[in-house]
C-alpha cells in the first residue's frame, strides 16, 4: 500500500544517480570505490616510483639469508649463522613469553586489587585507589623505563657479588638479584625423575578428582567435605614420598659467581622483568577498574539473599557473586590482554628480543628491508589481535545463551 | 572540517621544508639550506652544545659543503638519526647527505644503493671495559656481558668474533650512545663496543675517564665516511669534492688562516686550482670559483677540523695514526685537483 | 517528684535517665577506626602492613625532598653538598626546565609563544567540555587551531589566515547552497576553500614578513611540549575522521561498511610502534618522489589514524546506544540522511560518547611518549637522550623520572577526573 509510486521503467533519468534514493548508495559505493582505488593506486605507483628511483625493490629473499647477529634470550635453538628467518621466529616466542607472562600477573594483581578496592578497610580501599590512579594515568613507557632504571641504578650488579667482603649477597645461596636480572636455582632432572613427575602429575589429577567428590557429595547428600587442606596434602605428600623412594633424583643447580657472570640456573634478564612487571602493574591497574566495575554491577541484593541462605563472605564470593560478575569483567579483561600483547611491542626500549627488537628492530637495520620487515611486523599482530577477538566473540556467545 | 584544514596547513608548512628529487644540488640551492643527516648525539663528532648548536667532526664536513655550495656554513639543517633511520631517511630524500660515522661497506654501498663519497675516518671497532675488571685483552672476554649498538656493522663485527674465538658472550642491544652509557657505567654491562673513535668520544664524556681502558684488539676495519644517494652523480661529486678539499688543503699547508691571503695567488697551480685563482673546477661542479676556499675557510682543513673536535688537545684525544696525511705514513689521499 | 506507683511496687523509675555516652568503642575515632580499619583479624593485619608500607615510603622519600638539592650545576656537585646523605639533586630540574619542557632547540627567547598557545587552548577548549559555559566562546575555539598554530611555528600570521578564511568562505558557499542537498553544498564548500587556500598560499608566500614571529621549523619542537602538540593536534584531527569512520561503519552500503571496519580493525589490531615505524621508515615510500614530509607530520598523520580508529569504536557505541526511535523519528520527519545525523542522531549520540572519547583522548596523550623510541626528543626522549647522556646528570634517575611521571599524572589525572563528572552529569540527565 505504498502512498508513491515508481516512476515508470524507461524513464532513467542521470540526476536520479543523486537525487533518487535507490541509486544513490549505488553511485556513492561507486565513488567511493574509484576513490579508494584511484588513492591505492596513487600511493603504489609513488611506491614503484620511489623504489624504482632508489634502485630498491620488494623481496623476502632476506629472510633466508644469515641473520649474523646474537640474540640473548632464545627460547629455540638459535646463533648468528641461523636465518632472518629463525630470528624473527625467535622474536615471536619471546613476544608471546612475555606477554603470557604478562597477562598472568596482570590478571593475578589486577583480581586481587579490584576486590580490595570494595574492601570494607578504608586505608587499603584508599591504597588501593592511589595505586590504581597512579599507574593508571602515566605512560606505560615510562614504567617500562623506571622499572629498568631500578635495575641498571639500584639493584647490585655481579661485580658487587664479588671479593671476600662484598656488597652484595645471594640470598639463601640460592637467588641472586642483580642489575643484569634475576638468577633461580634450576631442577637438574636425574635417572627416576620421570616416576616423581608422573606421581606428581597424578597427584594432580587426584585433587580434581577429589573436588568433584567432593562436590557431588555436597550436591548428592549435603555433606560438606574438607577440600583444602586434603588437597594440599594430595599435592606435597607423594610426589615427596616418591623422590625420597626414588633416592632424590631431581636436583637444583644454583647459581654462581664465575668469570664475569653469574653461570647456571635459570637466568631471567633485566629487560624481559622490566617489561613483564611494568606490563603487569600497568594492565592490573586497568583491570582492577574492570574487576570493580564487574562486582558492583551485581544488585546488592543477590549479596544480602545470599547472606540470609546463611553464606559466609567469602562463599558468596566465590558461589555468588564472582559467577556473574565473571560475565561482566571478561570480556574487558580480554580487551586489557589484547592492549598487554600489543604494548609489549614496547620492549625496544629496554632491549628485550621480541618480535619488534628482531624482525622490526635489528634485522630491519641490517638488510634495510623496512616495509617488508613492517609489513610483517604488522601482520604478526594483527593475527594475534584477530585470534584473540575471536575468542572473545566465541565467549560473548556462549555466555549469551544463558542469558534469559 | 576547521580541524582538517588545520592539517593542510601543516602539510604546507611540511612540504615546504623540503624537497628531494634526482637534482639534489638544484634542490639544496633552491632551499637554501643543507640538510645533513648526524648521530643523535656523540661527543666530537656530532653533538649540540648547550645552545643547540651543533659541533663536531662529522658536523664539519656537512659545514664544509654548506659552505661551498650555498656560501654559508650555518645554512645546515641537522637531522639527528639513529641506526634504524639513517638509511631510510636518506633513501627518501629526507636527508641530502649523511654524515654519521656510517661504514663503507659492499652491502651498503651496492645493495642499499648508496654512493660513499670518500672516507673521513679510518676506525676500527674496539672494546672499552672498566679498569677494575682487569682485562686486558678482548680473548679473555669469555661469559661477559656487552653492550652493542644495534643496526651497525659492530653487531655482526662482534658475533663473528666471538664465534670465531669461540667465546661465548651476552649480547645487550641498544639504541643509541646516550643509552649504552648509563648501562655501562653502573655495570648492567660488563663491555662497551662500538669504533673506537666512538669509544674514546664516550669515554671523554665520563667523569672519570681514567677508570676505563680500550682493549687494544681492533676487529674490524670501519671506514666511515659520508654518504648520498646512488643515482645522483653531480651532488655526489659535490659531496666528495668537498671532502677532497679539506683533505687536499691539508696537504698543501692551505689552512683557515691562510686561505685568504693564499686565495689571492700563488705560485704553486694546485693550490691555485684548488682556490680557484686559476682554472674552472668550481664551474665544473657546479658551483662558483671560490667554492673549496669558503669550505676551508669556514671549519678549517681536515687537520683543523680534526684537531678542534678529536684531537690529542680535545678531551677525547686521539691520534690521527691512520688518518694522517699520506706523506705522513697515513691513508689520506685526496686525488689531485686537476 | 511524683508518686503515682508509689502504692504498688517498691520501685519505679519515672524519669528518664540522662542519655548516656555510647561506649568508647562505638563512637567518634574509635567506632570508624573499628569498622574501616580493623573489623577483623585478617584486615587488621592487612591495615598494619599497609601503614608499615606506608611508612616506609615516607621514611624513605622524606629525607630524600628535605634534603634535595635545587641549585647547583652537576650531579657531582650534589654528592659533593650532599656528603653521602640521601637527598635528591633536583638541581637538574631547575638547570635542564626549558629542554625538558620544550625540547633543546626551540629558541629560548620565543618560550613564550607555546606558554601563551597552551594557556589559550585551555579556554578554547572550555566552552566544549562545559556546557554552561557561554556558547559564545565556541568562536574562539574556532579560531583557535590557527591561532595556535602561528604562535607555535611562527611565520607570518597571513598563513593560518588565509586558511581560516578558506574555511570561512567554504562554510559560507556550503550555507547558501545547503537547500539544494547536502553533497553538492558540501563539494561546493571544499572547492571555494582549496580556491582560496591556493590564492592565499601566493599571498602568503609573497607578503611574508606580514606580523611574523620568528619561525621555528617542526624538528625543533621536543620535550613536553611535542607530547602536548601531538596530543591535542592528532586529538582534535582524528574526531572528524572518527565520526566520519563510525557513521560509515554504521553505514547500509555494504563497500562503505567493509571500508571502514576494515581501516578500523586493521589500525586497532596493530601497537602504536608499528605504526610509527611506518611513520619513520615507510610512510616517506608512499609519497610522490618530489615532495618530502617532516618526520613529525608523517608521526601526526599516523598517529591520527590511529586515534580515529579508536574514536570510530567509541562513537559507534554512542550511536548504537540510542534507542531505534529516534532515528524512526527523524525519517518520519522527512529528513535525509545528512540532516537527521546533523540534527538529531549526531548531537546525542556525541554526547554519550564524550567520557569515552575523553578517555581515548587521555590513551592518546599517554602514547605520545611512544615517538622517543623513534629518536624524538619527547619529554621521556629528552630524558633518556640528551639528559641522561650529558657529563653533569649521568645517573640522576629518580628526578627526572619523577618529574616525567608527576607531570603526565597531574595531567591525566586531570582529563580522568573530567571525564568521571561528566559521566556522572550525564546520568542524572538520563534519570
Amino acid at each position: 500500500m505504498a502512498t508513491y509510486s515508481d516512476p515508470p521503467a524507461g524513464s532513467f533519468q542521470l540526476s536520479q544517480l543523486i537525487n533518487d534514493t535507490r541509486y544513490r548508495s549505488y553511485t556513492f559505493q561507486i565513488i567511493a570505490l574509484i576513490a579508494l582505488f584511484g588513492a591505492m593506486a596513487y600511493l603504489v605507483s609513488n611506491l614503484l616510483a620511489n623504489l624504482q628511483a632508489a634502485g630498491l625493490n620488494i623481496s623476502y629473499e632476506f629472510l633466508g639469508e644469515p641473520a649474523g647477529y646474537d640474540i640473548n634470550q632464545t627460547l629455540v635453538d638459535y646463533n648468528s649463522q641461523s636465518t632472518h628467518l629463525r630470528a624473527a621466529i625467535v622474536g615471536v616466542l619471546n613476544t608471546l613469553l612475555v606477554a603470557f607472562l604478562g597477562c598472568l600477573m596482570a590478571t593475578v594483581i589486577g583480581v586481587v586489587v579490584g576486590v580490595l578496592r570494595l574492601s570494607p578497610n578504608w586505608l587499603i580501599r584508599k591504597l588501593m585507589a592511589v595505586y590504581v590512579e597512579i599507574f593508571r594515568n602515566v605512560p606505560v613507557l615510562i614504567w617500562i623505563l623506571i622499572i629498568m632504571a631500578i635495575f641498571v641504578a639500584v639493584l647490585p650488579q655481579p661485580r658487587d657479588f664479588r671479593g671476600d667482603n662484598a656488597e652484595a649477597s645471594m640470598l639463601w645461596g640460592m637467588f641472586a638479584f642483580t642489575g643484569r636480572g634475576f638468577y633461580f636455582p634450576m631442577p637438574v632432572f636425574g635417572a627416576g625423575s620421570g616416576v616423581v613427575g608422573a606421581v606428581f602429575v597424578a597427584s594432580i589429577v587426584g585433587i580434581f578428582g577429589y573436588r568433584r567428590y567432593a562436590k557431588k557429595k555436597l550436591f548428592d547428600e549435603g555433606k560438606l567435605l574438607p577440600v583444602f587442606w586434603p588437597s594440599v596434602a594430595l599435592f606435597f605428600v607423594p610426589a615427596i614420598l616418591a623422590y625420597l623412594v626414588m633416592g632424590r633424583p631431581i636436583g637444583m643447580e644454583y647459581p654462581a659467581l664465575k668469570g664475569f657472570n653469574f653461570q647456571g640456573g635459570i637466568f631471567a634478564r633485566n629487560s624481559l622483568i622490566s617489561l613483564w612487571f611494568a606490563l603487569s602493574i600497568y594492565t592490573a591497574a586497568f583491570i582492577a577498574e574492570n574487576v570493580r566495575a564487574g562486582i558492583l554491577a551485581i544488585s546488592k541484593g543477590q549479596t544480602e539473599a545470599a547472606a540470609s541462605l546463611g553464606l559466609r563472605p567469602n562463599r558468596i564470593m566465590n558461589l555468588v557473586i564472582l559467577p556473574q560478575a565473571l560475565r561482566v569483567i571478561i570480556p574487558p579483561l580480554i580487551s586489557q590482554y589484547l592492549n598487554l600483547t600489543k604494548n609489549s611491542s614496547l620492549a625496544i626500549a629496554v632491549g628485550y628480543m621480541d618480535l619488534t627488537g628482531t624482525l622490526g628492530g635489528i634485522t630491519l637495520n641490517q638488510t634495510g628491508r623496512a616495509i617488508e620487515c613492517v609489513l610483517l611486523l604488522m601482520l604478526f599482530y594483527l593475527t594475534i589481535s584477530l585470534a584473540i577477538s575471536a575468542i572473545m566473540n566465541a565467549y560473548n556467545n556462549a555466555v549469551k545463551l544463558k542469558e534469559r | 572540517m576547521k580541524k582538517s584544514v588545520f592539517l593542510g596547513a601543516l602539510t604546507v608548512a611540511g612540504l615546504t621544508a623540503g624537497a628531494a628529487a634526482a637534482a639534489t644540488l638544484d634542490d639544496v640551492k633552491a632551499r637554501g639550506k643543507l640538510n645533513c643527516g648526524v648521530t643523535t648525539g656523540l661527543v666530537g663528532f656530532a653533538a649540540p652544545d648547550a645552545n643547540g648548536n651543533w659541533e663536531g667532526f662529522d658536523v664539519g664536513v656537512c659545514r664544509a659543503v654548506a659552505a661551498a655550495v650555498l656560501g654559508d656554513p650555518m645554512a645546515v639543517e641537522f637531522v639527528p638519526t639513529t641506526g634504524k633511520t639513517r638509511f631510510t631517511a636518506l633513501a627518501s630524500g629526507e636527508i641530502d647527505m649523511l654524515a654519521r660515522n656510517t661504514t663503507w661497506t659492499f652491502s651498503r654501498d651496492v645493495d642499499l644503493k648508496f654512493e660513499f663519497v670518500g672516507i673521513n675516518y679510518y676506525d676500527g671497532q674496539g672494546f672499552m671495559v672498566p679498569k677494575a675488571l682487569g682485562v686486558s685483552s678482548a680473548k679473555e672476554l669469555d661469559g661477559a656481558t656487552v653492550c652493542i649498538q644495534t643496526g651497525t656493522t659492530t653487531e655482526l663485527n662482534l658475533a663473528d668474533f666471538f664465534r670465531t674465538n669461540n667465546i661465548s658472550y651476552e649480547p645487550v642491544p641498544i639504541e643509541t650512545n646516550a643509552e649504552a652509557q648509563p648501562l655501562y657505567l653502573e655495570g648492567a654491562c660488563d663491555v662497551y663496543t662500538t669504533d673506537a673513535s666512538g669509544l674514546a668520544a664516550t669515554r671523554a664524556a665520563f667523569e672519570n675517564p681514567g677508570d676505563h681502558i680500550i682493549l687494544p684488539e681492533i676487529i674490524s676495519k670501519e671506514p666511515l665516511g659520508p654518504l648520498v644517494r646512488h643515482g645522483d652523480n653531480e651532488w655526489g661529486d659535490v659531496v666528495r669534492w668537498s671532502l677532497n678539499a679539506l683533505i687536499a688543503a691539508e696537504e698543501l699547508g692551505v689552512t683557515s688562516a691562510n686561505v685568504d691571503e693564499l686565495a689571492q695567488g700563488t705560485n704553486n697551480p694546485e693550490i691555485n686550482r684548488l682556490l680557484g685563482t686559476e682554472g674552472t673546477l668550481g664551474e665544473m661542479l657546479g658551483l662558483d670559483a671560490d667554492w673549496a676556499a669558503r669550505a676551508i675557510k669556514a671549519v678549517g682543513n681536515y687537520g683543523e677540523v680534526f684537531e678542534k673536535n678529536i684531537g690529542e688537545n680535545t678531551p677525547i684525544g686521539l691520534a690521527r695514526g691512520l688518518n694522517a696525511q699520506w706523506t705522513d705514513g697515513g691513508l689520506l689521499y685526496s686525488p689531485p685537483f686537476r | 517528684m511524683s508518686d503515682t506507683h508509689a502504692q504498688s511496687v517498691a520501685f519505679v523509675r519515672d524519669t528518664m535517665l540522662p542519655e548516656q555516652a555510647p561506649p568508647a568503642s562505638e563512637a567518634g575515632v574509635v567506632k570508624w577506626m573499628r569498622e574501616n580499619l580493623f573489623p577483623g583479624p585478617v584486615n587488621t593485619i592487612l591495615t598494619l602492613l599497609a601503614i608499615y608500607f606506608i611508612y616506609k615510603i615516607v621514611a624513605g622519600s622524606l629525607p630524600w625532598f628535605w634534603n634535595g638539592i635545587w641549585t647547583t650545576s652537576s650531579l657531582a656537585e650534589c654528592r659533593e653538598i650532599l656528603q653521602g646523605a640521601t637527598g635528591g639533586c633536583f638541581s637538574v630540574l631547575t638547570e635542564r626546565w626549558n629542554q625538558l619542557l620544550f625540547g633543546f632547540k626551540y629558541p629560548s627567547d620565543q618560550y613564550w609563544r607555546p606558554l601563551v598557545a597552551f594557556i589559550l587552548l585551555a579556554v578554547a577548549v572550555a566552552p566544549v567540555l562545559f556546557a554552561h559555559l557561554p556558547r559564545k566562546m565556541l568562536l574562539f575555539t574556532g579560531i583557535y587551531p590557527f591561532l595556535a598554530f602561528w604562535l607555535i611555528w611562527g611565520g607570518t600570521i597571513l598563513s593560518p589566515l588565509m586558511v581560516l578564511i578558506g574555511v570561512l568562505a567554504g562554510l559560507a558557499a556550503f550555507r547558501r547552497i545547503e537547500a539544494s542537498g547536502f553533497a553538492m553544498a558540501a563539494l561546493a564548500g571544499l572547492v571555494t576553500a582549496v580556491v582560496i587556500w591556493w590564492l592565499g598560499g601566493f599571498l602568503a608566500s609573497a607578503a611574508s614578513g606580514v606580523l611574523a614571529l620568528e619561525a621555528v621549523p617542526s624538528r625543533d619542537m621536543g620535550g613536553f611540549m611535542l607530547n602536548m602538540i601531538l596530543g591535542t593536534v592528532c586529538v582534535s584531527l582524528s574526531l572528524p575522521i572518527g565520526i566520519l569512520l563510525a557513521l560509515g561503519r554504521q553505514s547500509h552500503m555494504p563497500i562503505i561498511k567493509w571500508i571502514c571496519v576494515v581501516f578500523i580493525e586493521f589500525i586497532r589490531g596493530v601497537p602504536l610502534i608499528t605504526l610509527l615505524f611506518v611513520a619513520n621508515v615507510v610512510l616517506s615510500y608512499f609519497f610522490p618522489p618530489e615532495t618530502n614530509l617532516d618526520l613529525i607530520i608523517r608521526v601526526i598523520i599516523m598517529i591520527t589514524a590511529f586515534a580515529s580508529a579508536y574514536i570510530a569504536e567509541v562513537v559507534r557505541g554512542g550511536l548504537a546506544a540510542l534507542p531505534r526511535g529516534q532515528y524512526e523519528a527523524a525519517d518520519s520527519l522527512g529528513l535525509d540522511y545528512a540532516q537527521s545525523m546533523r540534527l538529531i542522531i549526531l548531537p546525542q549520540a556525541l554526547k554519550i560518547s564524550i567520557p569515552g572519547i575523553v578517555n581515548v583522548a587521555v590513551g592518546l596523550f599517554k602514547d605520545t611518549t611512544l615517538v622517543s623510541v623513534i629518536s624524538m626528543f619527547d619529554l621521556v626522549g629528552m630524558i633518556r637522550g640528551p639528559i641522561l647522556a650529558s657529563t653533569e646528570w649521568n645517573g640522576v634517575y629518580w628526578e627526572l623520572w619523577g618529574f616525567a611521571v608527576l607531570t603526565f599524572f597531574v595531567v591525566c589525572y586531570g582529563i580522568s577526573q573530567y571525564s568521571q563528572w561528566l559521566e556522572r552529569q550525564l546520568q542524572r540527565d538520563h534519570r
